[in-house]
């Protein structure tokens, strides 16, 4: 009876290759959306009264508020960048049995959600 | 015009040795040589030791695939002129157990494409007076790419899923019930959605993308196990809205 030799995947396996590499960049900046969350559930929270309000307020204007937001908003349009080009994979259609462009299906992700995000800072600053 | 190169080859020898190691191999190549060609020459001309699967030579049989430097490839149609580098690392496909050399065992794979039924599902047989199941080519178009496989297996060495938990139904056999669901003439989509969307069927999935890469047919398995996520959910939420009812 021969011998079969297995190699199991090591921990670092998602170092191995730059795609594995990629995709792991991809699932962790999910969690810099998900850790933005307490902070909105603090805004609902601070909404009680005035007083927690403006403590929350001012910690919005703070250094630290600001940074947090730049970083999450890059890592959040990179995540969300890597969904909107993978929509036309999940997504295929079809009209008068022609399948409609893959572009077309990610122009229209991509306008959809820029235009979504337009009137959501819209309606924020205005 | 010959060249040079070093093809660096995995080498287990079970009945002599209990670890694999790596034999280099100074070869003189021709332009036209795919990394198969070199292993034949090896095998002929330098070491008759080595083993490796291999039989159509023109990317139709599915039996050649290997890790060619870090890459799952099908190595009847990997040319060697395409590498730049010193020496050409030759392993065997990753992720699944290794008989010897470059022979791996398909065994897992090859009980796993029949789960997925992969045929025409009809609720009901024709009479054969009824004639064929007829089919527009439109029709055939919309499951075309996903019927082009050819069971190589590099979709699986591909991806890290089924490296890191073996009982992923995995690309190749889920791409082939996507393949089997969007046939005009089949019926089966409900049949197939015990192993489909089981625990260790399309859920599993975590859209690393890789198999879609590999491919060198242009399947696209990736695409097929979400598409069949996005079918199958939303066949779960018309049930809950008009019960009985399915795609
Ligand atoms: S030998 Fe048949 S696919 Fe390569």
């Amino acid at each position: 009876m021969s011998r079969e030799l297995t190699h199991p995947l090591p921990r670092s396996w998602w170092l191995k290759r730059p795609p594995y590499f990629r995709f792991m960049m991809r699932e962790l900046t999910s969690v810099a959306v998900f850790a933005y969350t307490p902070l909105l559930i603090w805004a609902l929270w601070s909404a009680a009264d005035a007083a927690s309000f403006s403590v929350f307020y001012e910690f919005l204007r703070g250094p630290l508020s600001v940074w947090l937001h730049v970083v999450v908003l890059v890592l959040a349009v990179y995540h969300t960048g890597t969904w909107i080009a993978l929509t036309p994979s999940v997504l295929v259609l079809w009209r008068n049995d022609e399948q409609v462009d893959p572009n077309l299906i990610t122009g229209t992700t991509a306008m959809l959600f820029l235009s979504v995000s337009v009137g959501v800072v819209w309606l924020v600053l205005v | 015009m010959p060249e040079q190169t070093v093809l660096e080859v995995y080498r287990y020898l079970p009945d002599e040795e209990t670890e694999p190691r790596f034999q280099s191999y100074e070869i003189t190549y021709r332009d036209s040589w795919v990394v198969l060609d070199a292993l034949d020459h090896i095998k002929t001309e330098i070491d008759p030791t080595l083993s490796f699967r291999w039989s159509c030579r023109m990317g139709v049989c599915g039996s050649c695939g290997m890790t060619v430097n870090g890459e799952p490839k099908l190595t009847c149609e990997t040319f060697i002129r395409d590498y730049n580098t010193e020496t050409i690392k030759i392993e065997p496909l990753a992720h699944f157990p290794v008989i010897r050399d470059l022979v791996i065992n398909m065994q897992d794979f090859m009980e796993k494409l029949p789960t997925v039924s992969p045929w025409l599902i009809t609720d009901e047989d024709k009479p054969l007076e009824a004639g064929e199941y007829l089919q527009t080519p439109a029709q055939m178009a919309r499951y075309k790419r996903f019927s082009m496989c050819i069971n190589c297996m590099l979709c699986y060495s591909a991806c890290p899923v089924y490296g890191l938990n073996s009982l992923f139904t995995g690309p190749a056999a889920l791409a082939l019930a996507e393949r089997y669901n969007l046939d005009s003439r089949d019926e089966g989509t409900q049949e197939r959605s015990d192993v489909v969307t089981a625990h260790d069927g399309i859920w599993r999935c975590t859209y690393v993308g890789e198999c879609t890469k590999v491919c060198p047919k242009d399947v696209d398995p990736a695409g097929a196990i979400q598409m069949l996520k996005l079918s199958y959910a939303l066949d779960w939420a018309k049930s809950l809205v008009l019960p009985g009812r399915g795609r």
